[in-house]
């Protein structure tokens, strides 16, 4: 069997002191998964997340993604990694109000140094698969939540991650906007885009993911496998 | 009351950098402003202050021994108008020399020295003309001599002097230095060492406090009064105090337009630091004034609170400065003293009082504005400024910016100022503020060392003449006022040239004559040099006209035309030995504090030389050149004299000194203005940086980011400030001039080259660069968790 894209072993991540956030946790996460963390607030979900996409190094343990140990980068050999391998989505948008919504999808590639007219033309055709191409000129506080959450997710997969991850992406959103992401997140895994999201939405879990893990008090309580997203089995 | 202590309190304590800033520049904008004010007053009135320390002579009168006795003089005291009376001391006219050349045993034949009175008297005194003592001791054998500090003839401790001439010289060793601001004497002896000594005159000196001494006319009355008390022809001279006066205040006027000008750019520039910083410190706490308002503390409360948290750091800050700027005026103190010829300056403790209150209070009233408007905000006001959105201003400088060919981070930090107008507004003032210091700096440095070495004149590395011995006779000749150095000796003036023509490493050279000269309208000796070329090279700088070119023409100082009331292209008689003369002024040439007249002219054909300049080209060893060129002068019965290197003018010292040090302190008050700015802006946007750094952003990146964002207020500000600091130049140089009293030649005035300018705007970068740098390491650094967590 290949490899898996996400490997933890044995994490632990302890905040000055306190109770660890995350106690002695190891899972793996084969490519083309989509993985759904569930659990109450300050169980560690948010944790977990931030360890995987090197934004947090764990105080024990080791995290493994595509064959790279994350937990021993560097500062700048972690934001390569993100900008090479990660895509995030948050809850609250993180969109840069003082750029346009073109202007922050391309961002990322602009970082990474990519050619002007790819990037121009990976920006808009993931703006018109996402529906929101109309809105290429317009700055996000003009947006509404689920459109700015798509246009998060159009950022974050700009330089075509191995792995996206998302915090939460309906937890800001109404309903309706809430139905729309979790459309756009099964389409993404039916095209074998790798997803871990975290999410107090159960539904948002049933819908997307092809297993649950469901985290309490830093530990994994259990770890469910479903067959297919049930959206993609409809 | 001690809740709310506690919630601003430990506000302080998060802003840590903050605090340091308003610290910093607090104590920054004390020190200049004690330095600048404390030296301004200290140059207000040295000359009076110290003339009453020392209880000085209001009129110092020279007697003749042959026709009045001591005892007559001590009589004088009862004249009416006379208050007090010291002396009679004996007194002695001596020529003097610096110390013999190693080898030689006596002063060279017909070289001449200054003339120097010296007095017989070996204490500080404790009636009129209290002596201070500033270095070694006072005379006490006859071989010893303590001379006058800050006078034309310097002469350190320790040094051997050669008084008196011929046969009679006798070889003395300065043991001190004493000031006597009423200028009764130029050295000191014992009485048996004076009169030891071969005197061209001899003479008694009284020292005179009159009852009213406040105007010239007063003091002609008491000095009619004397005369009339003493035997006719007594009073050889008398000098009044009014003179020493003009004269010690005429240096001192050169500093008060750079004290006024660097004093106000210091002021100013801690003004807007201070300021910007206490209201940033404020204004980025809105949020946390919105909660304590919602917790029930009243807007005055919290204004209160506020203003006590900046003024903590703030007092602090003063205190330091007050201490620091007293510590940094005493060295410069004891120039100055040197300079204004007086006596034991210090920083007046009042000017303390008011550059620690000014400056606290700019502290408060900006800390009270800012705190005050935030506490007028309603409370929902406040808490909702933390979460708008704040970047509004700068989007369309971000679109522009983006589209720039440049890295993603650079143009990311390219359209940062554009969102903070304000902000940006005080840093483009900071980093002109810095600018212009420098460049005024640094343009005053060169134009005071070009007007230095257009006053000496002394570019001429090698000097030629019938004088023998070692730099003595290079030193004493070339010096005008004397007669000349030898008279008999007339070497063929073709012949010299020819040898200094072939001399490998002659770069200019020239032949002259100096001849003793009366002018009409002139009193005291005058001497016309007749040059073979016009002596431009040796340093001479025309202030208008040009330089002659033929026999007939002449160039002369502006005070001799001014005292002869001529003007560039009159006729000035002259009368030389008998015989007169008619020259044509054709330029005026900047040759300020010689009293003597001077007249420059283009000599005839045939004119005995006496003297030759050289200027050696550049990388030939003068010593090595005239040794060189001692080997043909032997046949000539010249001598090759290398000059003696030129000790820089105290006065060019203390004023470069001054104008570095407020420039110094400028410049830091401005980085620490730019620091707190980026700070804060930092602090704005750290979750901006955060999510930039969830998207792959690297450390490196970000600082050149946070770097970027600066460098264009960095030019903006050099170019702002440095033709500020040009302007500010052009009226500081002319101010000074008129108070000195003098014309200034072109050269000096135009100081700044395109190199140069250009050179201080890439200074202003540097400087905004410089000021980033810890906040941007900051940025860089910061955890990428944490910031995206901050709100
Ligand atoms: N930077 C931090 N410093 C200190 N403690 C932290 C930090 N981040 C998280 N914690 C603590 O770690 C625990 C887990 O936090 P985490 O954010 O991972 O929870 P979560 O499962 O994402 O909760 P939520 O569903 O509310 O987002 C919590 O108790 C939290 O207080
Ligand atoms: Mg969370």
């Amino acid at each position: 069997m290949a490899t898996p894209l996400i490997e933890l072993d044995a994490v632990t991540r302890r905040y000055d002191g306190g109770p660890p956030a995350l106690d002695e946790v190891s899972l793996t996460v084969d490519h083309g998964e989509a993985v759904a963390v569930l659990g109450p607030s300050g169980s560690g979900k948010s944790t977990l997340l931030n360890l995987v996409a090197g934004l947090d190094r764990p105080t024990s343990g080791t995290v493994t993604v595509d064959g790279t140990r994350i937990d021993t980068l560097g500062e700048a050999a972690s934001a390569r990694y993100r900008r090479a391998s990660v895509g995030l989505v948050f809850q609250f948008f993180n969109l840069l109000d003082d750029l346009t919504v073109f202007d922050n999808v391309v961002l990322p590639a602009q970082l990474a140094g990519a050619s002007r007219a790819e990037t121009t033309r990976r920006a808009n055709d993931l703006l018109g698969a996402l529906g929101i191409d109309r809105h290429a000129r317009a700055y996000p506080g003009r947006l509404s939540g689920g459109e700015r959450q798509r246009v998060a997710v159009a950022r974050a997969l700009m330089n075509r991650p191995a792995l996206l991850l998302a915090d939460e992406p309906t937890g800001a959103l109404d309903t309706a906007s809430g139905a729309d992401v979790r459309r756009l997140l099964t389409d993404l895994y039916a095209d074998g885009q790798t997803i871990v999201l975290v999410t107090h939405d159960r539904t948002l879990a049933a819908e997307c993911a092809t297993r649950t893990v469901e985290v309490v008090d830093g530990r994994i309580a259990s770890d469910v496998a479903l067959a297919t997203p049930r959206a993609a089995r409809r | 009351m001690s809740a709310l202590t506690r919630v601003v309190g430990s506000g302080l304590h998060r802003r840590w950098l903050q605090t340091v800033v308003i610290t910093l520049a607090t104590a920054a904008a004390v020190t200049s402003g004690v330095l600048g004010l404390g030296l301004l007053v200290a140059s207000n009135a040295p000359f009076e202050h110290a003339f009453a320390a020392q209880h000085g002579a209001h009129l110092t009168v020279q007697a003749d021994p042959a026709k009045v006795s001591a005892d007559q003089l001590s009589a004088t005291a009862d004249v009416p108008g006379v208050e007090e009376a010291t002396g009679p001391f004996r007194t002695a006219q001596v020529m003097v020399f610096p110390g013999l050349p190693p080898g030689a045993t006596a002063v060279p034949e017909g070289a001449h020295g200054p003339v120097l009175t010296v007095v017989a008297r070996t204490a500080a005194g404790s009636g009129i003309d209290r002596l201070s003592l500033t270095e070694g001791r006072w005379a006490t054998e006859p071989d010893e001599v303590v001379m006058a500090a800050g006078g034309d003839f310097r002469v350190p401790v320790g040094d051997e002097l050669v008084m008196g001439e011929g046969a009679d010289a006798r070889e003395v060793t300065v043991v001190g230095l004493v000031r006597s601001v009423s200028a009764t004497a130029d050295a000191w002896m014992t009485a048996e060492g004076l009169a030891a000594l071969d005197a061209s005159s001899r003479g008694y000196e009284m020292l005179y406090r009159l009852d009213d001494a406040s105007s010239a006319a007063r003091i002609a009355d008491a000095r009619e009064a004397l005369g009339a008390a003493l035997p006719e022809g007594a009073v050889a001279s008398a000098r009044s105090w009014l003179t020493v006066k003009h004269a010690a205040n005429d240096r001192t006027s050169l500093f008060v337009p750079i004290l006024l000008m660097f004093g106000g750019l210091s002021l100013l520039l801690s003004v807007l630091i201070v300021g910007t910083v206490v209201a940033g410190a404020v204004g980025s706490t809105v949020r946390r004034i919105g909660i304590l308002k919602a917790l029930g503390f009243t807007p005055a409360e919290v204004v209160r609170a506020y203003v006590a948290q900046a003024l903590v750091p703030a007092a602090a800050g003063a205190l330091v400065g007050v201490a620091a700027g007293n510590l940094v005026a005493v060295p410069l103190l004891a120039d100055t003293e040197d300079l204004y010829g007086t006596v034991a300056l210090t920083i007046a403790p009042w000017v303390d009082v008011v550059a620690l209150v000014g400056v606290l209070a700019v502290v408060t009233l900006t800390a009270s504005a800012a705190a005050g408007r935030a506490g007028r905000l309603s409370s929902v006001d406040a808490l909702a400024v933390g979460r708008t959105p704040t970047a509004r201003r700068g989007q369309r400088a971000a679109r522009v910016a983006a589209r720039l060919p440049l890295p993603r981070p650079v143009t990311l930090g390219l359209a940062r100022p554009f969102s903070a107008p304000a902000r940006t507004a005080a840093m483009v003032l900071a980093v002109a503020f810095g600018a212009a210091a420098v460049t005024l700096a640094t343009g005053l440095a060169t134009s005071l060392n070009r007007v230095q070495v257009a006053a000496d004149h002394s570019a001429a590395d090698v000097f030629v003449n019938g004088v023998e011995g070692g730099p003595l006779g290079a030193r004493v000749v070339p010096k005008r006022g004397t007669e000349p150095a030898i008279r008999p000796k007339a070497p063929d003036p073709d012949r010299v040239a020819a040898v200094l023509e072939s001399q490998p490493g002659t770069a200019h050279w020239l032949g002259y004559r100096e001849t003793d000269i009366s002018v009409p309208g002139l009193t005291g000796e005058s001497s016309l040099v007749e040059y073979t070329a016009n002596p431009g090279w040796v340093g001479y700088e025309l202030v208008s006209g040009r330089w002659f070119s033929r026999p007939g023409e002449a160039v002369v100082p502006t005070e001799l035309l001014r005292s002869t009331d001529r003007e560039i292209g009159d006729t000035l008689t002259l009368t030389r030995d008998g015989e007169s003369l008619a020259l044509t002024i054709v330029g005026e040439v900047f040759d300020p504090g010689d009293n003597d007249g001077l007249v420059l002219t283009q000599a005839r054909s045939g004119t005995t030389l006496t003297d030759w300049m050289v200027g050696v080209t550049g990388g030939t060893d003068p010593t090595t050149y005239a040794d060189a060129l001692q080997q043909h002068l032997d046949a000539l019965d010249l001598t090759a004299h290398v000059d003696g290197p030129d000790g820089a003018d105290e006065l060019v010292v203390v004023i470069d000194a001054l104008a570095g040090l407020l420039t110094l302190m400028l410049v830091t008050v401005a980085g620490l203005g730019i620091l707190n700015a980026v700070v804060l802006d930092v602090r704005d946007r750290v979750h901006d940086i955060g999510i930039h750094k969830a998207l792959g952003m690297t450390p490196r990146q970000t600082l050149t980011s946070v770097l970027s964002s600066v460098m264009s207020i960095g030019l903006v500000g050099g170019l702002v400030g440095v033709p500020a600091g040009v302007v500010l130049h052009g009226i500081l140089l002319p101010a000074m001039a008129r108070g000195a009293g003098v014309e200034l030649p072109r050269v000096v005035l135009t100081v700044y080259g395109p190199v140069l300018l250009t050179a201080f705007v890439l200074g202003g970068l540097l400087l905004a660069v410089g000021g980033a740098l810890l906040p941007a390491g900051w940025a860089a650094r910061t955890r990428t968790a944490t910031a995206l967590r901050t709100e």
